[in-house]
């Protein structure tokens, strides 16, 4: 094997497999059951479908690498998403100006952050589960949500904000320009700072992570934190693309962001899996909802099959693992 | 008794707890302590404890469960299907297919996750959306009304006019979870089987090398919770009259949350029945003293979820180290 093609699979990592060969896989099946599949309509589709899920995936994705979950990720997406409508509103929605939109953002960012702080700091100090801590948190800022907005929408931005959610730059609709740099700075943040190498510890051995002298409590916090102000950057995009906000917009995102961090080779105890591998097997399940489209099937059907598919992903690997003798004890987790 | 306090504290918190907010309400409204409000907390109740007790035992046998709620629907749906195809049938024919179809849910989640060793959350997070996508895509989201008589028609066991006039009753769905409720709790406390889940949801390796059969656990936990489900799901049409596909969705995290918060640990081998089931009516009973107090309904979830937040952080950051005094008394856990 050339160093090259060494480097670059260090680059991606071994979790790069299914996912790549899930998105080949797709594209040959749906190229020959459609005509219409490989055409630019079609990726079109794709990357205006894809930001809202993937930024949530990512949202995701760092809790999952420190072996825990983050249930409340769509819900504090909304209750951002509200947060910025109302200072919207607050400055005379319609005609409210940039400078407004602005302060939105940011205040939507800090309540995205708070609300990940909060699971952080409940995790991080009373080493109570995640799933159960996030989950109670989910219940809270749905209840808070419904509760400030009595169940209904908030409409009436200004029209400066729609090109955020449909607009183009160079033909790249600009939500998913916002998903790559959101991919860019998680792969940075993963990759080359101290804050993602103790991530992965902490996900592979919190205690031996503590034992060397690491603040593993301020780690965790962080993670949660980043992983709400992502959920933020999320609402955001879902506020400018329906041009309205409701909580429970992108409810039924939820197990499907969680479905897409483990199709894309995220172990579920934490330690191991990739930005890259995430992002591509995103691509696969919005191709695959698009070409289910382009047959006739509805996205229900969709669903289904991408619970199919996450089945015999992990089957396949099984199978591999035990075809080829090779100890994948590592990724394998158990 | 100071020994029965240590080794079920949470069951006693939330017991406690109960009690205050009992007392409190029923000095604040004068309709919480009725035989009525009583009745209709566990008519209400019942098929979110039904979820419960059989969430319970897979969550003690080491696993976690996301699908029952949406298997619930759909064994709901075929159910319905097979009572129409076959015209009517009754009570006891109408549990034996809910209750069979959702042991096959049950099994299939088990297959998956014994025979290719794929960790419970990813098999139940692909099952959810297996279920639910092909639920909603077979269907095209259709609800029945067409139920059988018996099906649809209340039939109340238990009735009793207060000196005011209103009726109380208790109906079947309380009898069938307290059937649900003893059945498991038999199971988990009385039987071989029951401590050999024990064993194997705290120390699955361990559990092994004592021979304890590996396959059959994971079979017998995910296949009662399977039986729960299509019971709850034949209860939940009973209770409402109709078949929605999609009524049950998003039930499944409210009731992981109340198994969790009566004390059944996340990884196995820790729960009791007891714990579980007042986790449910703990939840269901601030819902109903915040409406008894007029509450708006819109402010239910947050303030259940700030509470349920709140139980956590005390019950893991240990009350003992909060309040000096009570270390004393020993480990409170």
């Amino acid at each position: 094997m050339s160093p090259q093609i060494k480097r670059l699979q260090s680059y991606i990592g071994p979790e790069m497999a299914g996912p790549l060969a899930a998105l080949i896989a797709v594209i040959i099946i749906f190229g020959f059951a459609s005509p219409r599949f490989l055409s630019s309509a079609t990726f079109g589709s794709v990357a205006f479908q894809l930001p809202e899920l993937g930024l949530l995936s990512l949202a995701m994705m760092l809790p999952i690498l420190t072996g825990g979950l983050n249930l409340a990720v769509t819900f504090t997406a909304n209750i951002a998403g509200l947060t910025l409508a109302w200072t919207l509103l607050y400055f005379g929605g319609a005609d409210a100006g940039p400078g407004a939109f602005i302060a939105g953002c940011f205040l939507a960012l800090a309540v995205g952050a708070l609300s990940g702080l909060i699971i952080g700091i409940v995790v991080a100090y009373t080493k109570a589960h995640p799933i159960l801590v996030s989950l109670s948190m989910m219940i809270f800022v749905r209840g808070l949500g419904e509760f400030l907005t009595r169940g209904g929408d908030i409409s009436g931005f200004p029209a400066f904000i729609q090109p955020l959610g449909h607009g183009s730059v160079a033909g790249i609709p600009i939500p998913l320009l916002v998903l790559c740099a959101g991919v860019a700075v998680w792969h940075i943040v993963l990759q080359k700072t101290k804050l993602g190498f103790n991530t992965y510890m902490i996900g592979s051995n919190i205690e031996a992570v503590r034992y060397s002298g690491i603040n593993t409590r301020k780690v965790v916090i962080l993670v949660y934190t980043l992983s709400g102000a992502m959920c933020a950057v999320a609402g955001i995009i879902m506020l400018s693309r329906f041009n309205s906000v409701r909580v429970g917009h992108g409810e039924s995102y939820l197990l499907i962001t969680v479905l897409a961090c483990f199709l894309g080779g995220v172990n579920p105890f934490g330690g191991f899996g990739k930005v890259i591998p995430v992002f591509v097997a995103l691509i696969v399940l919005q191709l695959l909802s698009s070409g289910l489209n382009l047959i006739g099937a509805n996205q229900h059907l969709a669903t289904a099959v991408w619970g199919i598919l996450l089945l015999s992903v992990m089957v396949l690997r099984w199978v591999a693992t035990h075809l080829t003798f090779i100890n994948h004890k590592k990724s394998q987790g158990r | 008794m100071r020994k029965l306090v240590n080794s079920h504290a949470t069951e006693v918190a939330l017991l406690g707890v109960m009690l205050v907010i009992g007392m409190v309400l029923s000095l604040a409204t004068d309709r919480f302590f009725t035989l009525g409000n009583l009745f209709d907390l566990l008519n209400t109740s019942a098929v979110n404890i039904i979820f419960a007790v059989g969430l319970l035992v897979v969550l003690i046998s080491g696993g976690i469960d996301i699908s029952f709620a949406v298997a619930a629907s759909a064994v709901q749906y075929i159910t319905a299907l097979a009572l129409g195809w076959i015209g009517g049938g009754n009570w006891a024919i109408g549990l034996i297919i809910a209750g069979s179809i959702g042991i096959l849910f049950g099994m299939f989640n088990a297959f998956f996750i014994h025979y290719f060793r794929i960790i419970s959350i990813v098999v139940t997070i692909a099952t959810f959306n297996i279920y639910f996508g092909m639920l909603m895509f077979l269907t095209s989201g259709v609800s029945i009304y067409d139920l059988p008589d018996w099906l649809v028609t209340p039939v109340i066991l238990f009735e009793h006019q207060s000196t005011d006039g209103t009726w109380s009753e208790i109906t079947l769905p309380t009898l069938i979870m307290l059937g649900c409720v003893i059945a498991t709790w038999f199971l988990i406390s009385r039987t071989t089987t029951g401590r050999q889940i024990i064993a194997f949801g705290d120390n699955p390796e361990g559990a092994r090398r004592f021979g304890i059969n590996i396959a059959a656990m994971q079979f017998i936990a995910f296949g009662w919770l399977g039986l729960m489900s299509g019971i709850a799901g034949l209860v939940q049409a009973h209770y409402v009259q109709e078949v929605v596909p999609n009524a049950l969705y998003g039930r499944e995290l409210d009731v992981l949350a109340a198994v969790v918060l009566g004390g059944a640990r996340l990884g196995g081998g820790r729960g009791t029945v007891l714990g579980c089931v007042l986790g449910v009516l703990l939840i269901s009973t601030t819902q109903n003293s915040l409406n008894l107090m007029g509450v708006s309904s819109y402010a239910f979830k947050m303030i259940i979820g700030a509470i349920i937040l709140a139980a956590i952080t005390l019950s893991n950051s240990g009350i003992e180290r909060l309040l000096p005094t009570l270390s004393k008394k020993g480990e409170a856990k």
